[in-house]
């Protein structure tokens, strides 16, 4: 119906496609974004950075129409807009391109790209000459060449599918493209297209909001770059006026104080020795010593392999080569049982998922790790689970009316404690960590903060994976660095600080340079 | 932050109490409530002949229910229990008959219930094929097997001394006496021991089960293979109290076991519920049967009947889900 509109808008001239001011939004106990404002002008890439938790993820909701802000305004071309629904949002112009591709694979390239406003002959019926018409001619408007509209959608790779949902945002006469970490899962090969595409959607004019971990992509892509962090608007930058150490530096900032209850305790013998342990695709050939009364902080970005290490090394998927080294004896570890069995504690990143059994009492799952230790001819003492869960209760400072609460029910920050506290139950020499804190409040990210320190202090080896850099270097005695696999970094306490560990993160130093 | 922490408390142990008590508790204020207004319409309800056959015509289906419990608690369901029971019924009493020792045709079925059931839980533990396929091929199977090897010909001449339903302790008629028993030992079972716990683990939660150490794979094989010990004991219930066994599957079995479990409380997203519930619900079920007789209402209503006590059910679970839900979002 109507034709992409035929104005040339020089890059900066007019009012902005899209701009937000001082948007507000709460979620009952967070405050995710406070005083943001952000714009994009025609033929721009503006990149939005931050840490995870940042806000960027709120912000693109709030720009597609999936949240209401609850203050602030939002601008389409200078004029006030209100979305009150994804649909008004496609309506003003702006397409989103979310990490998980919405796509459906039994579906050729052409009904994908229409699906929903596929162009009618008559009486209803689907005009598929026309469509496939006009999915050739977006096709060929990109000169994507290797991807043909009748071809199904799940044979395709990520990188085509990706097209796809590109072509399909254009055939909406998108404006605003809003590509959330768009190459999280592509190929090198991939990525050089993407970005070929991205310049030709810059050059006709449209506005892109581009949201990515990696520094060297947007110095690659990006004309200008927002840096959001706890929220707030940070600061925006041309790309061509900043360096990624400047970037780094807004990003973490300087925010370590005394949240961390970080007390010195003495570092004693290795307990877990880990040599060239490997484990396809994720871990590259990996060695680590973590002491008795060590906190070794393991910091990488998402994606680099960490939680595949943490799984690897508790056994959930076993190392294909390598040595572990537990308490000094050698030792293979095969499952998660076995693990157990050995000393070794694990407390997922999805609580959700993979930590809680949602349907069941505190009580039952405080016990669910301990079962056996628990049970005499397979009944179990209830006597001696009930004091093992009210004793744990307390000793996290779970708040619940009793133990025969439901943990589904609890607050995030209650329910970390539960499956933190059911892996101590079984009082563990390694405590490997996942991101511990994500995702809950500040008192109850302290608790666990202090909890991580008395159990140092008892001794336990704790190896933790964060994405909070603040936590990273408030709470470690030693930090590891991991990219795509590997470590590439080790500092001390002392020395571990927002600057080295961030840049570390990032790559910097070897990949700014990479322009594509 | 206060004031809002000890309401939610206040709210959350309400409803932990309403919780723990509700689904057995209302179930059984029902089956006594429906009593008393049934027999207020019609005094011959409460007749004791009326009462112990209402009991004793649907104990199998208590019986055969406490499996299925634990079934769908583990985050499974089976349809083939129907097809099972006609088909261990034909062979009990087949083997009765043919002269063999009574003993054996009494645990036949319950070793044959067993051996089925295990290996289906196998296929649905090990190949991760949905179990609602793997029993939905295995009720096809068993019911046109039966009709292909026995012809639709009845059993008729059963020893007497087959008919382990007429037998009596304490007064109190067999089938009973089994329902009642199976019930508690199944419930102590299921609520005191490792293995209980681990059924309502795998269906709460089962990746969060393996990293505690509970074999969710295991914990399935085990929970079909109890099932297929329930559907044995079932059996026997049921085809002993025949004096002629029809080789056929009883009609809408499966469903009525099923109904039973999910009236009784058992969420249907696996997890939750109890065995004493569906013991209740199969009862409350048949009581709502025969009433339907007494007050003069067509038992072609009991279908639907049934249907309605199953949507209500679930309906409800489902909205206090929701609720749930909602306040952990909004408060």
């Amino acid at each position: 119906m109507s034709a992409p509109p035929e104005t040339d808008v020089a890059p900066g001239a007019a009012a902005p496609l899209l701009e937000v001011r001082d948007i507000e939004k709460t979620f009952p106990g967070v405050r995710a974004l406070s005083g943001v404002s952000f714009e994009v002008r025609a033929g721009e890439v503006h990149a939005l950075l931050g840490e995870n938790g940042a806000g960027k993820s709120t912000l693109i909701k709030i720009i597609s129409g999936v949240y209401e802000p609850d203050g602030g305004s939002i601008l389409i071309g200078g004029r006030e807009t209100r979305f009150t629904s994804p649909e008004d949002a496609k309506r003003a112009g702006v397409a989103t391109i979310y990490q998980e591709l919405l796509l459906f694979p039994e579906l050729t390239v052409a009904e994908n790209i229409f699906l929903g406003h596929a162009p009618r002959a008559g009486m209803g019926r689907i005009d598929w000459r026309a469509m496939r018409a006009r999915a050739e001619a977006l096709l060929a408007s990109l000169e994507i060449d290797d991807l043909a509209a009748n071809q199904v959608v799940g044979a395709l790779s990520v990188g085509n599918r990706q097209r796809v949902e590109i072509l399909r945002a254009l055939s909406h006469d998108a404006r605003i493209l809003i590509m959330d970490e768009p190459t999280a899962a592509l190929t090198e090969s991939d990525v050089t297209r993407l970005f070929d595409i991205v310049r030709r959607l810059r050059a006709r004019g449209v506005g892109i909001v581009y949201i990515s971990h990696r520094l060297d992509e947007i110095f690659a892509i990006g004309d200008r770059v927002t840096v959001l962090r706890d929220g707030a608007y940070v600061g925006a930058r041309n790309v061509a006026d900043t360096n990624a150490s400047e970037l780094v530096q807004m990003m973490v900032g300087r925010r370590i104080d005394n949240l961390f209850p970080k007390t010195t305790v003495p570092i004693g013998a290795p307990v877990l020795e880990a040599r060239d342990i490997v484990r396809h695709p994720m871990t590259k050939s990996v060695s680590l010593t973590v002491r008795a009364g060590e906190i070794v902080g393991l910091a990488g970005l998402v994606g680099s392999g960490r939680s595949e290490l943490a799984q690897t090394l508790f056994g959930i998927t076993p190392a294909e080569s390598g040595e572990i080294r537990l308490m000094g004896e050698g030792v293979t570890i095969r499952s998660a049982e076995g693990a157990r069995s050995k000393g070794i504690a694990y407390v997922p990143e999805d609580r959700g998922v993979q930590g809680l059994v949602r349907p069941m009492s505190v009580l039952h799952n405080f016990s669910l790790a301990a079962l056996g230790a628990l049970s005499r001819a397979g009944f179990i003492d209830r006597g001696a689970e009930r004091r093992m869960a009210e004793e744990g209760v307390q000793r996290f400072r779970v708040k619940t009316s009793s133990v025969e609460e439901i943990a589904g029910r609890l607050s995030g920050g209650n329910q970390q404690k539960i499956v933190l506290g059911k892996w101590l139950a079984n009082n563990p020499k390694l405590l490997i960590l996942d991101e511990p804190t994500r995702g809950i409040d500040v008192g109850a990210k302290a608790e666990i903060h202090r909890l991580m320190s008395e159990l140092a202090g008892a001794g336990v080896a704790i190896l933790m994976i964060s994405s909070e850099l603040p936590e990273v270097l408030g709470m470690s005695d030693r930090v590891l660095v991991m990219r795509e696999g590997r470590f590439v970094a080790e500092f001390d306490r002392a020395h571990a600080t927002s600057e080295t560990v961030g840049a570390a993160m990032m790559g910097e130093a070897a990949s700014v340079e990479r322009a594509a | 932050m206060s004031a809002a922490a000890i309401a939610g408390a206040a709210r959350a142990q309400s409803g932990g109490l309403r919780r723990f008590a509700s689904q057995e508790a209302l179930l059984a204020l029902a089956v006594i409530g429906l009593a008393v207004v049934v027999g207020f319409i019609n005094p011959r309800f409460l007749a004791t002949r009326n009462l112990s056959d209402l009991l004793l015509g649907n104990a199998y289906i208590a019986i055969a229910a406490i499996g299925m419990s634990m079934v769908i608690i583990s985050g499974n369901i089976d349809i083939s229990v129907g097809a099972l029971i006609g088909v261990l019924a034909t062979i009990s009493g087949s083997l009765a008959v043919a002269g063999a020792p009574i003993l054996v045709s009494w645990l036949v079925p319950l070793v044959l219930g067993v051996a089925v059931m295990a290996a289906q839980g196998a296929v649905v533990a090990y190949l991760r094929i949905p179990a609602i396929v793997v029993t939905l091929g295995m009720l096809s199977i068993l019911k046109g097997g039966l009709i292909s090897v026995t012809g639709g010909k009845w059993i008729t001449d059963l020893p007497q001394n087959f008919h382990l339903a007429d037998l009596s302790f304490l007064n109190v008629p067999m089938p009973v006496v089994i329902m009642v028993l199976a019930t508690a030992l199944a419930a102590v079972w299921m609520r005191y021991s490792a293995s209980g716990r681990a059924i309502y683990a795998t269906g709460g939660n089962a990746e969060a089960a393996r990293l505690c150490g509970v074999n969710p794979q295991r914990t399935v094989v085990m929970v079909f293979a109890l099932h297929g010990f329930f559907a044995g004991i079932a059996t026997l219930v049921y085809a002993t109290q025949l004096r002629v066994i029809q080789s056929t599957t009883p009609p809408g079995l499966e469903l009525t076991v099923i109904t039973a479990s999910v009236v009784g409380g058992v969420s249907i997203l696996g997890g939750v519920g109890t065995v004493v519930g569906s013991t209740l619900a199969a009862i409350l079920i048949a009581e709502i049967t025969s009433a339907l007789v007494f007050i003069n209402v067509s038992p072609y209503w009991t279908d639907a009947l049934r249907g309605g006590l199953i949507l209500a059910t679930v309906i409800a679970d489902i909205l206090r889900r929701q609720r749930r839900a909602a306040r952990g979002w909004s408060k």
